[in-house]
């Protein structure tokens, strides 16, 4: 905390607030890998690469799978930019269709 | 023995799998992962492959031109390293990890061209009957919800495949495949061209 006793006087703030700093104090929101769907790969291949590729556990590829197929898309992982870009390497290197964006 | 009745590969212990491809197959797969070399090594642009190189930030194209700049070329050689995992290896009857990775990663590519080149859909599709080219058997579904037979066990019941393998499967005519990628294996419907671009955006 910011201790200011130097200030202490008639125009002194009764509360020391923290100063705001758009480029700072928001904290960067993390960004979301998302897969779409698409008509060509195999549901068990999808399955496969998410397992693969995050080390999810089936039941966990397999939810987000079906997510991608009845939803037409699903988050399946979030991070920083440089992670999520590598993530995003990775499902395109194995053929799926994936892209990024920040979180809202 | 038909070709269908049977799973391709086989684990047999950590690390190493059987492969249990017919001479015909290894072939039209030869010739496949040849023509996708082709493809890519002339372009990665063609909408035929824009499959294989797909849209990083679909919100942000500047951001995306950047990722394309960086990693478009490191993308197109993991793709042909896989290709040529294929090449070197196409006459073994037992596959590594690592092998059988770059098989998969290759005959995925394939099949994504292919269906790009086809014009798959998650769409019905409707087949005029009077087609002398209509398939036997209107298949049910040309969407990806048939489980792959040959890397994991098959759970889903696969929608019949375009030629159902009711009787002995046909020994593929490879000069009519001998173009299936880089030329369109039969008359486009060029009243609708657009259809055969691959989005660039995907769709919601």
């Amino acid at each position: 905390m910011i201790a200011g006793p130097s200030l202490a006087g008639p125009l002194a703030p009764s509360e020391v607030e923290q100063p705001v700093d758009e480029t700072t104090a928001v904290p960067d929101r993390p960004w979301v890998v998302i897969v779409w769907n698409d008509p060509i790969n195999l549901m068990s291949y999808v399955t496969y690469v998410l397992q693969k590729l995050f080390g999810y556990p089936k039941p966990k590829a397999e939810r987000l799978m079906w997510q991608v197929h009845t939803e037409g898309r699903a988050a399946v992982a979030s991070g920083p930019r440089e992670t999520c870009e590598l993530h995003v390497f990775r499902l395109h290197e194995h053929g799926l269709w994936a892209t990024m964006q920040q979180d809202d | 023995m038909g070709l269908f009745d049977r799973r391709r590969v086989r684990r047999r212990g950590p690390g190493r799998y059987e492969l249990r491809l017919p001479a015909t197959e290894r072939t039209v797969l030869a010739d496949l992962v040849a023509q996708l070399r082709e493809l890519l090594v002339a372009t990665t642009d063609d909408p035929l492959v824009r499959r294989l190189f797909p849209t990083a930030y679909h919100v942000d194209a500047d951001r995306d031109r950047e990722y394309q700049q960086l990693v478009r070329d490191e993308l197109l050689e993991r793709r042909l390293a896989a290709l040529s995992t294929v090449e070197e290896t196409l006459e073994l009857d037992s596959l590594d990890e690592a092998q059988l990775t770059g098989w998969m990663t290759a005959i995925n590519d394939v099949r994504l061209v292919l269906g790009t080149r086809l014009d798959v859909s998650e769409e019905p599709v409707e087949i005029d009957l009077d087609d002398p080219e209509a398939p036997p058997t209107p298949s049910t579904s040309t969407s990806g919800s048939c489980s792959a037979r040959w890397s994991t066990p098959s759970r889903a019941t696969c929608p019949s495949p375009t030629r159902t393998p009711a009787e002995p499967a046909p020994v593929p005519d490879l000069s009519a495949s001998a173009a299936l990628l880089v030329s369109p294996p039969y008359p486009q419907r060029g009243a609708n061209p657009g259809r055969r671009q691959v989005p660039r955006a995907p769709i919601v």
